[in-house]
């Protein structure tokens, strides 16, 4: 896989040209979006210079992950443990039971399907303080389902003192790392690794483990979304005014725990209620909040904008967000339908 | 060993010679005494691994009472060398040391596997003390112990890691890639010891999954590699101090392959079929006491 910057495809949809996979294969920014270079890399960097405890890990994925970035600053404090993700998380918990705090990064992927027994047992269990962090979370590359994580926040919902963390861009990553590596227990963070947008510098935000935020208030529709799609509900919910549709859009980058005050206090209104995610419909934030509804006994319609319970295709990642859902496009497509 | 394991840490052995017989006899008398906890703890259930702690007894005490630096007053000591059992259903011949090196009370043995014991079945780090970690889930504890010993290291430790596993095992995958990465990081503070009692779940090793040749398995990883009878102390020292001898921040990571016999010690249950779960009838269980007794005696009055 390269790092090369490969962006295009800008024409409007129909009428542009085909795409290919190389597309945004370094970063999912829009066209002359401000971005931000490899943030969790230097995140992590600043974080290990106030606390000699944090260590980086990874499966021969340094360089793909953003944390060749903290190897280069701290070479004696990186570890590269091979392509072997199964000893890559056993001696990340081996590290931990040291005292230290270790990141470990592969692709979601290999986190959440070739190592789960190592996390759930060896971190999960005794409750280490260990990061996981996964690159390629949900529908971010274009080589099919051997790299694309659309079910990762599935798979580890179910492990129980795992906290889930889905940012949005790079502000969301610099805060999010130190608060990781302060929390106890372990954690996992869907990487947004390269070029990653800064969006939500805009709205007066900070991170918060654990917090759900209200980034904008609207009175017909209220979105609930979570990583690089609360960047596409802003883009949508602009889209949407120029329709006459107001929309808020709430920002829940902690899936696990799930703050389910905020949420709630929401979607108990008479306004269209719309979850968005970068995630199989199955097992992630539709679902999480779903059972947040019932379990608090509202009688409430949710509308999920979320991937399809498929194998999805290869291609180029503006083709395939906008085949399956996640476009701008598609989503006010959806709002206005289902307001008829 | 064990008295003085609460005043002051233990340090390992240094010569390569041949260990002298006080040596041998004092861990053999542990070896002997971890084996009596193990009926005690198996008669309480009636049935379990006993055969496996019987047969792995001689390598615990070995480790427990020769070369592991502990206090047992304080099992969280930072100094402490770590000892990681990677096979959690072995956990009735862990216990039976722990009691052995004054780390949890013999009297506690009795509550192995009942509700709300400290002591279950499988082996946890959540549940009792010295326990390092929760194995049972097997082709963990070598990875772990790669990371444990990387972390040591880089924290300018002098602990070492010691991971117990089982030739079953070797069947996992994982076990292979921490056998890579120890090598491949030069985990001099880390020694491996496979218990070989040749029987897995289904049935014998080689019917199962051929783990053979061990030896030039672990030799083509790039470990120090010594294979030796598991159930003759003065051999098991002897390997244990070459490993110590060798055992540096950077170096050679250390492996003991160690041929057990499942039972040993009790003739009724070396002889009779293996199994991984062993049934023991009621009124056998006076019989392997009193069997492993003469045994021990009957060597020592030689």
């Amino acid at each position: 896989m390269s790092t090369a910057t490969a962006v295009t495809g800008t024409a409007s949809k129909g009428t542009a040209p085909k795409l290919k996979t190389s597309a945004m294969i370094a970063s999912f920014a829009d066209p002359g979006q401000k971005t931000a270079s490899a943030p969790f890399g230097h995140a992590l960097v600043k974080a290990a210079q106030e606390n000699d405890k944090i260590v980086g890990l990874t499966a021969d994925l340094g360089k793909y992950t953003d944390m060749h970035i903290f190897a280069q600053a701290f070479p004696e404090r990186f570890f590269q443990m091979g392509m072997a993700e199964q000893l890559l998380f056993g001696a990340a918990a081996g590290f931990a039971e040291t005292g230290l705090v270790p990141f470990a990064s592969t692709y979601s992927v290999f986190a959440a399907r070739r190592a789960y027994d190592f996390l759930c047992l060896d971190s999960a269990e005794p409750n280490l303080n260990v990061n996981i962090v996964g690159g390629l979370p949900g529908l971010t590359t274009g080589y099919g389902p051997s790299h694309q994580a659309t079910e990762d926040m599935a798979i580890f919902r179910g492990m129980p003192n795992l906290t889930i963390v889905d940012p949005c861009d790079s502000i969301d990553i610099e805060q999010a790392v130190p608060q990781l590596a302060a929390s106890e227990g372990p954690t996992y963070l869907r990487l947004l690794r390269g070029n990653v947008p800064t969006v939500l510098d805009e709205y007066g935000y900070t991170f918060e483990l654990g917090k759900a935020k209200v980034l904008r208030g609207g009175n017909d529709v209220v979105f609930i979304s979570s990583g690089l799609m609360t960047m596409r509900a802003l883009q949508a919910a602009k889209a949407l005014a120029e329709h006459n549709v107001d929309v808020a859009v709430v920002h829940t980058p902690t899936i696990k725990p799930f703050d389910a005050e905020t949420v709630l206090a929401e979607i108990n209104t008479d306004r269209l209620a719309v979850t968005l995610e970068n995630h199989s419909v199955i097992g992630g934030l539709f679902e999480t909040v779903a059972s947040a509804v019932v379990t608090a006994g509202l009688g409430k319609k949710v509308v999920p904008v979320a991937l399809p319970d498929e194998f999805l295709d290869a291609g180029a990642l503006p083709t395939l967000h906008e085949r399956y859902g996640l476009s701008v496009q598609r989503i006010v497509a959806k709002v206005l339908a289902e307001l008829g | 060993m064990t008295a003085t394991a609460e005043e002051a840490p233990m340090t390992a052995a240094q010569e390569t010679m041949a260990p002298t017989t006080e040596r041998v006899d004092n861990v053999s008398a542990a070896a002997y005494r971890i084996r009596h906890h193990a009926l005690t703890m198996g008669e309480v259930q009636g049935q379990g691994y006993v055969g496996q702690a019987l047969g792995a007894a001689d390598m615990l005490a070995a480790v427990y009472a020769d070369q592991l630096r502990f206090q047992a007053a304080n099992p969280e000591w930072e100094g402490r060398d770590r000892f990681l059992l990677s096979t959690g259903h072995y956990a009735i011949g862990h216990y039976a040391a722990l009691a052995e090196a004054g780390i949890v009370p013999v009297e506690e043995l009795e509550t192995y596997g009942s509700d709300d014991s400290r002591l279950p079945m499988s082996g946890m780090s959540t549940y009792t003390p010295g326990m390092e970690i929760s194995g049972g889930s097997l082709g963990h504890g070598l990875t772990i112990a790669v990371g444990m010993a990387l972390g040591l290291r880089y924290q300018g430790s002098t602990a070492r890691v010691y991971n117990f596993l089982s030739d079953g095992e070797l069947d996992e995958g994982s076990t292979w890639e921490a056998a890579m990465g120890a090598h491949h990081h030069q985990l001099g503070n880390l020694t491996a010891m496979v218990d070989i009692n040749a029987l897995q779940a289904d049935g014998k090793t080689d019917t199962v999954l051929r783990t053979e040749p061990v030896t030039e398995k672990w030799e083509s990883f790039g470990w120090y590699t010594q294979r030796v009878d598991g159930n003759n102390m003065a051999e098991l020292l002897r390997a244990f101090d070459n490993a110590a001898a060798q055992a540096a921040a950077v170096g050679r990571p250390s492996v003991i392959l160690c041929d057990t016999k499942v039972g040993r010690g009790v003739p009724l249950l070396e002889g009779r079929e293996k199994a991984h779960f062993m049934r023991i009838e009621e009124h056998e269980w006076q019989q392997c006491r009193e069997q492993l007794t003469a045994g021990y005696e009957g060597r020592a009055s030689r």
